[in-house]
């Protein structure tokens, strides 16, 4: 176990602390005491910078179950660094806000900071392993602990609901990758991704590969919040705000693009793999941003515009896929879109979280996040309302903020998919730059609503609990931390390229990188006069424009029907699977031992039946057979008249009688067929049989007012009718397929000379079968005990009476 | 004779699963009971009915009756008499405590509903 799986582990481990912390020291909050860790972690992960960025990859193995490939290989490259920089990163601020931000005394803490420490882990886990299946076991666990952690407030029922929503489909997407990892092991013989990617060039016509691939990217799409699985994570802001800043934007919903981006040297040569990617992107990325701006809870508004940016750096992961086409790096103009990617990815983390964390404040302060209810907060919140201004705006694309740049060359990187000649992009394309236009229009619509709706305009006291008044400083160091880092990374865009992005990109795009060398990426203010400047000119005119006659069309969120929502959907899928189990179950569980045992005599005959014929095993020989005696026909005759006649018996007591002669006759034909043991016995127990059935029947006196003969039923007809004759053929073919003698011979020779007997069925019982004899006797133990405590052991009679 | 009795035993399943497939509880144990019996039978039956001296060395015959099937019939006789008693006494339980044998009326329905 070296140092990297314990810094992974860490958290998991101190989670085991924090309950005994809680209660031992009740006065000091105990956010204090989980804060250390994230940021030992990340100066701990800052020290890898060094290696990655000379394209150096750390692996630690730690075996688990070497048996089966399964081992926990710690791997730390680009890609993994940069996101294990950003889970401790947002992870320490996260903690420090939500010290302030929870209270001590009205908060279960303790609970708390177990199921985010656990998440922290459990997303460090899934960022840097290299084995497929421990990344499946984090992957689950952080589904579980934000599943947790949503239904934290447990008494409301929304929590509940959203917590049990994202459960469903973040877990439903899980078990498809896991799907999707088995797949790939088929194919490549190795849960390792740095192996799996050694091979991807074998597997690409393999038959396999678009259902591995598509098993994953379900994977990747639900836990990303891609449309249509978006739904949840709108439901998901019932969870604290620092939860929702944490989880919700900046790490785990990232963890589907983190998988996509892992696995683009594996899949991303498939035309299939650019088409969904970008497609799906493209889509979630219009979807979210129009849906964002009907919002009018400042945290759906932020949750659909997480799910827009989401699709936003989807799609452009998507497109980046296109550079694998393309032999050479110099004249590669598509990695452009995964530098945007990556580029978007950082600057997403940074002003989403701090505005998850401002619209915490404002909840914090006034006691609301409805915008009909807020309005004109600027005077009382002068930071709060500048960090808003600073996130909101970054959002929206605007200089000088750092969304700005990569909206830019997320612009960039759509115009250019025109320029592509793969896959029929040059004519279907179109639609990349034009949706991500709109998209963008759209962004910009929300991200004003979200500053001034709840600082500008007028004043309303006498909506809100609270006298609002600025937040205290604790709370506000981490948002400025994150607005701060807004405003640096627009004025020093190259500060982290090439130590962080560029190495990232190598992990993404191995195959086009020539040995010792790297990426080189240059983000630019000023790309000149470009088509892409005139997009951000049109957004930005076409935004305003559209913010101030907002009330005028906001009509067209009418005309959407509400009852085809997805959400609608979803409900009704849940509700109509539960009812339609119940009604499957209770249409065939119905409690008649009837209906069971028709089920039961019926596949019997269907089973029997259909493999007697399918196979061919029907066969009908008579050269083994005995002659018929007089005798022998006279008694089945008998015992065929008295069997069929119970059946039209109508007293119980002549059905009782009719039994007792078949009995005797079935030892008649013991006596015939030379068992005369059998004989005797059958003789003994029909008698007592006979005589305990009227024993238990015949004395009841109120039964025998009740007495009716059996109605005919045509079902039982049939299936009894089917039992018969599936018996009386499997005994005839039985019969005629006799394969090797009898071993009977022995038993006939050694009887005597072995055992000592003459009477060659009593030796069997006793001698040389004697174990079934033994059991047997067991049996009538076990059932003669059964009686007695039956008919002595009467509880319920005595307490009643 | 071996086709004769694979018809005889056919009729004995055929009216045993009628009987099962009713209501009445008296009519299901007799049902088992002819079930069982048709079992036996068809246990013999397979074994083979050649003529031969009955299983006991004294006869002192050319040729004997396969004895193994008689030893398994016999514990099966047994085997089942001992469950039909059990049951049947069950049958006489529930139709003190329940007031009726049938079993249409006899649906458990505490905590399934």
């Amino acid at each position: 176990m070296s140092l990297l799986h314990l810094a992974i582990i860490s958290p998991l481990l101190l989670a085991i602390f924090i309950p005994m912390l809680y209660k031992a020291f009740r006065n000091i909050h105990t956010g204090w005491f989980v804060l250390p860790l994230p940021i030992l972690l990340f100066s701990y992960l800052l020290t890898y910078l060094s290696a990655t960025t000379n394209q150096q990859t750390v692996a630690e193995t730690l075996n688990w179950i070497p048996s089966l490939g399964i081992n926990f290989t710690a791997k730390v490259d680009g890609l993994g660094l940069l996101f294990a920089l950003l889970i401790t990163g947002i992870g320490s601020l996260v903690v420090l806000y939500s010290i302030y931000y929870l209270g001590k005394e009205k908060e279960k803490l303790g609970n708390f900071y177990v199921y985010l420490l656990m998440f922290m882990g459990a997303m460090l886990g899934v960022v840097l392993s290299d084995n497929l299946i421990v990344m499946y076991g984090f992957w689950e666990l952080t589904s579980f602990s934000s599943f947790l952690l949503i239904g934290y407030w447990y008494h409301r029922e929304k929590s509940r609901y959203g917590a049990q929503k994202s459960m469903m489909i973040t877990v439903f997407g899980g078990l498809a990758m896991l799907g999707g990892i088995i797949l790939l092991y088929n194919m490549t013989g190795s849960f390792s991704i740095t192996e799996i990617v050694s091979q991807s060039g074998d597997i690409f016509n393999h038959p396999l590969f678009v259902p591995a691939l598509l098993c994953i990217l379900l994977g990747a799409f639900t836990k990303s919040a891609q449309f249509p699985f978006h739904i949840w994570l709108p439901d998901a802001m019932e969870a604290p705000t620092p939860v929702s800043a944490y989880l919700h934007s900046a790490t785990m919903v990232k963890a589907g693009i983190y998988l996509v981006a892992r696995l683009t040297p594996v899949f991303g040569e498939s035309p299939v793999w650019l088409w969904l990617i970008a497609g799906f992107g493209i889509v979630t990325l219009f979807w979210g941003s129009f849906s964002a701006v009907k919002q009018t809870d400042l945290k759906a508004i932020l949750a659909f515009s997480t799910v827009s940016q989401l699709g936003m750096i989807m799609s452009m992961l998507g497109i980046g896929a296109a550079a694998l086409h393309y032999e050479t790096l110099d004249d590669n103009i598509f990695t452009v879109a995964t530098t945007a990617a990556i580029f978007h990815l950082i600057n997403h983390a940074t002003f989403k979280g701090s505005l998850f964390m401002v619209v915490g404040i404002v909840d914090h302060e006034t006691g609301t996040r409805d915008i009909r209810k807020l309005g004109g907060l600027m005077n009382f919140m002068p930071i709060t309302f500048t960090l808003s201004i600073i996130g909101a705006f970054s959002m929206a694309g605007l200089p000088p903020f750092n969304g700005f740049l990569s909206k830019e060359m997320f612009f960039t990187a759509m115009v250019r998919v025109l320029e592509l000649d793969i896959f029929s992009l040059d004519t279907f394309g179109i639609l990349f730059p034009v949706l991500a236009w709109i998209a963008s229009i759209f962004t910009f619509i929300y991200s004003m609503i979200l500053v001034f709706k709840t600082f500008t305009g007028k004043y309303q006291p006498e909506k809100l609990d609270k006298k609002p008044h600025e937040a205290p400083f604790g709370m506000l160091i981490s948002p400025i931390i994150l607005a701060s880092l807004v405003l640096i990374i627009f004025f020093f865009p190259n500060l982290l390229s090439q130590s962080i992005i560029a190495p990232a990109m190598a992990s993404i795009l191995p195959s086009l990188l020539e040995t010792g060398k790297e990426f080189i990426v240059h983000i630019y203010f000023w790309h000149g006069f470009t088509i892409e400047l005139f997009m951000t000119f049109g957004v930005i005119v076409l935004g305003v424009l559209l913010y101030l006659t907002k009330d005028k069309w906001k009509k067209v969120y009418g005309l959407f029907p509400e009852k085809l929502a997805l959400n609608k959907a979803y409900d009704g899928i849940l509700a109509g699977m539960q009812s339609g189990s119940y009604r499957l179950t209770s249409s065939y569980m119905n409690g008649s031992i009837r209906s069971y045992l028709v089920y039961i005599f019926g596949f019997f005959i269907l089973i029997l039946g259909t493999s007697l014929f399918a196979k061919g095993a029907f066969k009908m020989d008579t050269s083994n057979v005995a002659s018929i005696g007089i005798y022998e026909l006279l008694l089945a005759i008998f015992i065929v008249i008295g069997t069929v006649s119970i059946l039209f018996s109508k007293s119980r007591l002549a059905s009782i009688i009719i039994l007792g002669a078949v009995g005797y006759m079935v030892s008649l034909f013991y006596a015939i067929f030379r068992a005369p043991d059998l004989a005797l016995t059958q003789l003994t127990i029909e008698t007592i049989s006979v005589a305990l059935f009227l024993v238990c029947f015949y004395h009841l006196p109120e039964l025998k007012k009740e007495e009716a003969g059996m109605s005919f039923k045509l079902t039982n007809a049939v299936i009894s009718v089917g039992v018969g004759a599936i018996v009386t053929l499997i005994a005839l073919s039985a019969h005629s397929n006799k394969l090797f003698d009898s071993i009977s011979k022995y038993y006939v020779e050694n009887t005597y000379t072995e055992a000592a007997g003459k009477n060659m069925v009593n030796v069997i019982l006793v001698d040389f079968r004697g174990f079934d004899t033994l059991f047997e006797i067991t049996v009538l133990a076990i059932a003669s005990l059964g009686i007695y405590g039956m008919i002595k052991l009467r509880s319920t009679r005595r307490k009643e009476g | 004779m071996e086709i004769l009795m694979a018809f005889v035993v056919g009729i004995l399943f055929m009216t045993a699963t009628y009987l099962m497939l009713s209501k009445s509880l008296l009519r299901i144990i007799v049902g088992t009971g002819i079930l069982s019996h048709g079992a036996h039978l068809l246990l013999l039956t397979m074994g083979g009915l050649k003529r031969g001296a009955a299983p006991l060395l004294g006869e002192n015959a050319e040729a004997y009756t396969d004895p193994l099937p008689q030893a398994l019939i016999l514990t099966a006789i047994v085997i089942s008499f001992g469950v039909t008693a059990f049951f049947l006494v069950l049958a006489y339980r529930a139709y003190q405590e329940l007031g009726t044998d049938n079993l249409e009326k006899m649906r458990g329905t505490e905590g399934n509903e």
